[in-house]
């Protein structure tokens, strides 16, 4: 009786469950499935060796790569800052934190053409630091330092995001219970804090790589636009559609939509290593707690 | 307590330090370097601009199609992420799989892409407009495409949290003799209440900004679907680049403000929910009750 | 993985600038739907600039919408020439002293090697009979266009309809100001651009009639197929000029100014005629135009220095804020 209560306060009744399931895959159905199969659907207007022609263009192909070359490069970046970020706010009581949060959070309220912007009034020819550049000869805008500039502010606050809430959550007694046992800061940090936050880190890493491949408003403003050389995908995608080629258009559009994909097969991969490990742990430490 | 505690883990000072640099070097100095520019205008002048009747309409469109955005977002998004951890279904790595795709599909695309299904001949549209509901070329298309474009924040910010309830939390309070219901008002939701707030919060601000999607199935008549951006490139446009910045900063300034009630509310929220130990009020509750 | 070095090549050029490996490099900077024009003009003067100069010289394309590009020319994208379709954004740069004050003299034609006409893209078998601005106007008509205040393509419109009604007998700015807002309030929506304007009327079947260069017209029919729609010449309407302009203060930095000129001056040769026609972009050349009469019927033109005193007059007038766009709109 104790288990049938135990399922009963676990787990919603049947047709709560059926509610549920119905009225959030339906959502995700009208608001995402539905859109994307029309992307693809025109992608695909008429026929795939047509869609394989389109993305055989060499000017789609270099900003394929343009594209996943600039996702790398932020990367790094956003990890690290939001791994700081995060430990720093969720693990420590300090004044002005939710200020801090807030300044996180601002470039999502930045419309991408602000930010686009704000880097011109920075380093363009007319700008604050415009002179400077201009005698030394460095090319910030215009050029890929400057796409990159630009995605690392449209990125900005992802990661950091996602592992805030999740820091706090988890709270600190485990970090605190392995630095009383003696542990170094790092040891701690790789044993303990790591393992805890690796999904918060690896969804914050596929949103802000999703968001840095398919940016267009802020690297539009700062790209020039130089077909072959500082075009983005979503830049093309853009100068295909105006042209009159939409099925190119909408295949590179696919294409970045199969890029995101990408991130997600390897979490999936990720997924089920980890899963193969904490399996083997069990088999050999029965009873013990994962 | 929380004295003793900052002094047991390290890296404060080096994590605060590094975050504060970053983020002075990359958002504060740029954005401040916008409000230089547009305080060459002068006070006066930048509130003529934002309070001329087409920023005003303008201002009221984007504040209230982002909030709705957000809300819709709160509500599915938490069904969303709640069965994609609790439940098993069939294709559930691939709708998991699809959550992001909002980010990565560039938002002309989703924009072109939603007034083609929601126009009078779409997909929907043709369902839609024969009960009165027009979707494209009106604020409620708007709305749609906000909702697309935020779709991941809520979902993807509850996901590891729902993920890190452990269940021992739940059996516990079902062993007290909590209702599934009870348990998760009194349990989960206190604790998953602080992500849920941040990926509105998140939504929220990510729309107030939005441009690419919406014009396209907005309509962008002015004073009854032109958002804020648009009048932003209206302004540049007409190669004024500090009427754009006045708009921007403008817009900036009221969002950080929201930004920060939300954020003030959510660790309210979190602190709340770690003092008031909500498993023994969940307990106590329901003993009261039986009594 | 060529591209991929190629890339990573590129992050590293463009932190070393200038560097090229023909005698010359060209960034032409032009508007969006340009391409296809260029596409084959590039090569052509390649060819020409090779037999005649003895140099090979190496043409990038940079595409945009009109005013964004001037914007980045002005903020520092180095482009030796800009080949625009508004003469206003060729007038901002001059402003900027990037382009010579007299540039619309350094060429012929205004600098303009090519025009093209605002013209309306009906339905098939045109159902309401529309045949001019007036019928565009009339109640239960829906017109689309792209966003007057925010699109080249919608300012032309606007500019065209205003022209229209200005000479009408008894025609005045009053009138025409009238006549304007009754063309717009049959807008059920302005488009975010001339592209989505189309999409918005061939594929969402939105409309009766779409407004938009006669040069449009072939790219329509090359994506939505000939016979589904009909072009239609109003009484009057805007000779549209596409300019073109060296920028003064890259070419003396890269030395490039003889290559850039003559970039330009090939423009209005035979050749660079004929390629404009074959885009469906009205040549300056008399002859070219009679022998590619078939595309370009006789058509009633005026252009906005004849009715509006020059580009920036007009856009001024109309387009700034608080200008007749927004009078329509916004009482006061």
């Amino acid at each position: 009786m104790s288990s049938n209560k135990l399922t009963r306060a676990t787990q919603e009744p049947a047709w709560v469950r059926y509610t549920l399931l119905t009225v959030g895959l339906g959502f995700l159905f009208f608001f995402l499935g539905l859109p994307l199969v029309a992307v693809f659907v025109e992608a695909l207007a008429q026929g795939l060796p047509i869609y394989l022609e389109a993305l055989k263009e060499s000017e789609t192909r270099s900003a394929i790569w343009l594209t996943i070359v600039i996702a790398l490069a932020v990367l790094p970046f956003n990890i690290l800052f939001g791994v700081a970020a995060a430990w720093a706010i969720a693990k420590f009581e300090f004044k002005g934190k939710s200020l801090l949060i807030t300044l996180i959070d601002l470039p999502f309220a930045v419309s991408p053409v602000v930010a686009g912007l704000i880097f011109i009034l920075m380093f363009g020819s007319q700008g604050y630091f415009g002179g400077l550049l201009a005698a030394k000869d460095v090319k910030i805008i215009f050029a890929v330092p400057g796409m990159i500039l630009a995605t690392l502010f449209i990125t900005f606050p992802f990661i950091a995001r996602e592992l805030i809430p999740l820091m706090q959550s988890q709270g600190k007694d485990e970090e605190e219970a392995a630095i009383s046992l003696g542990a170094s800061g790092w040891q701690m940090f790789w044993r303990v804090t790591l393992p805890n936050i690796k999904w918060g880190l690896l969804y914050g890493v596929i949103l802000s790589n999703a968001r840095a491949m398919g940016e267009f408003g802020a690297v539009s403003v700062v790209s020039g636009h130089i077909r072959g050389e500082t075009n983005t995908l979503p830049l093309h995608v853009e100068i295909l559609y105006n042209e009159y080629n939409a099925i190119g258009a909408f295949a590179a559009a696919s294409v970045l939509a199969l890029l995101a994909l990408v991130t997600l097969v390897a979490k999936t991969i990720v997924e089920w290593r980890m899963k193969a490990e904490t399996d083997m742990l069990n088999a050999e430490l029965p009873g013990e707690k994962t | 307590m929380s004295a003793k505690s900052q002094r047991v883990l390290p890296g404060f000072g080096l994590a605060l330090g590094y975050t504060l640099v970053y983020l002075s070097l990359l958002i504060l100095l740029p954005l401040g370097g916008m409000i230089l520019k547009a305080s060459e205008l002068g006070f006066g002048q930048i509130l003529d601009i934002a309070l001329g009747e087409r920023s005003l309409a303008a201002f009221r469109v984007t504040f209230v199609s982002s909030l709705l955005a957000a809300s819709i977002n709160a509500f599915f998004g938490l069904i969303v992420a709640w069965i994609l951890v609790r439940y098993s279904f069939p294709g559930k790595r691939f709708v998991d799989a699809l959550v992001d795709l909002p980010f990565a599909l560039p938002t002309a695309v989703a924009g072109i892409t939603l007034a083609t299904l929601y126009a009078g001949n779409g997909w929907l549209g043709q369902y839609l407009e024969p009960l009165g509901v027009k979707v494209a070329y009106t604020p409620l298309g708007i709305i749609v495409a906000l909702t697309f474009i935020t779709l991941p924040f809520v979902v993807r910010t509850l996901q590891p949290v729902i993920e890190d309830i452990e269940t021992e939390v739940e059996e516990a309070a079902a062993s007290l003799g909590a209702s599934r219901w009870q348990t998760f008002v009194k349990a989960i939701f206190p604790a998953i209440g602080p992500a849920l707030l941040t990926g509105f919060a998140l939504a929220f601000a990510r729309a107030l900004g939005e441009f690419g999607s919406v014009i396209f199935i907005a309509g962008n008549l002015p004073l009854i679907s032109e958002i804020v951006p648009l009048l932003i490139i209206s302004k540049l446009e007409q190669y004024d680049v500090l009427g754009a910045t006045a708009l921007a900063v403008v817009m900036l300034a009221i969002s950080f403000v929201l930004l920060l009630v939300i954020n003030a509310l959510q660790w309210w929220a979190a602190n709340r929910h770690k003092n008031s130990e909500p498993l023994e009020v969940a307990a106590g509750k329901t003993k009261a009750g039986a009594a | 993985m060529t591209h991929f070095r190629k890339s990573i090549a590129t992050v590293l050029l463009s932190l070393v600038a200038g560097a090229a490996l023909a005698d010359a490099t060209l960034l032409n900077a032009s508007y969006d739907v340009a391409r296809d024009v260029y596409k084959d003009y590039n090569p052509m003067f390649q060819k020409h600039w090779k037999a005649n100069a003895g140099e090979s010289v190496e043409l990038k394309q940079s595409h945009g919408g009109s005013t964004k590009q001037v914007r980045a020319v002005a903020d520092g994208l180095e482009a030796d020439v800009v080949t625009m379709n508004q003469a206003n954004d060729i007038e901002f740069l001059a402003e900027k002293g990037l382009v010579a004050k007299d540039w619309a003299k350094k060429f012929p034609n205004n600098a303009s090697p090519y025009t093209s006409a605002m013209v309306f893209i009906v339905r098939k078998g045109n159902p309401k009979a529309l045949k001019d601005w007036a019928d565009l106007a009339a109640p239960g008509v829906q017109v689309i266009m792209p966003h007057p205040k925010n699109t080249g393509n919608g300012r032309n419109t606007y500019l065209s309809a205003w022209a229209w009604a200005l000479k009408q007998p008894g025609g005045s700015d009053k009138t025409a100001q009238e006549f304007v807002g009754k063309l717009l309030k049959n807008a059920p929506l302005f488009a975010a651009g001339g592209r989505d304007a189309t999409t918005t009327f061939m594929q969402r079947g939105m409309g009766d009639a779409l407004i938009t260069f006669e040069s449009e017209a072939e790219m329509i029919a090359k994506e939505f197929g000939k016979g589904n729609f009909e072009v239609v010449y109003p009484s009057l309407t805007m000779q549209t000029e596409f300019p073109v302009a060296v920028v003064e203060k890259v070419v003396d930095k890269k030395g490039t100014r003889k290559q850039a000129t003559a970039y330009l001056e090939y423009l209005w040769s035979k050749e660079g005629q004929e390629n404009a026609a074959q885009n469906y972009l009205r040549p300056r050349d008399a002859e070219l135009l009679k022998k590619y009469a078939a595309f370009f019927p006789p058509v009633k033109t005026f252009t906005v220095d004849e009715v509006f005193g020059g580009a920036n007059k007009a856009f001024a007038t109309h387009f700034k804020d608080g200008g007749t766009f927004d009078q329509i709109y916004v009482a006061k």
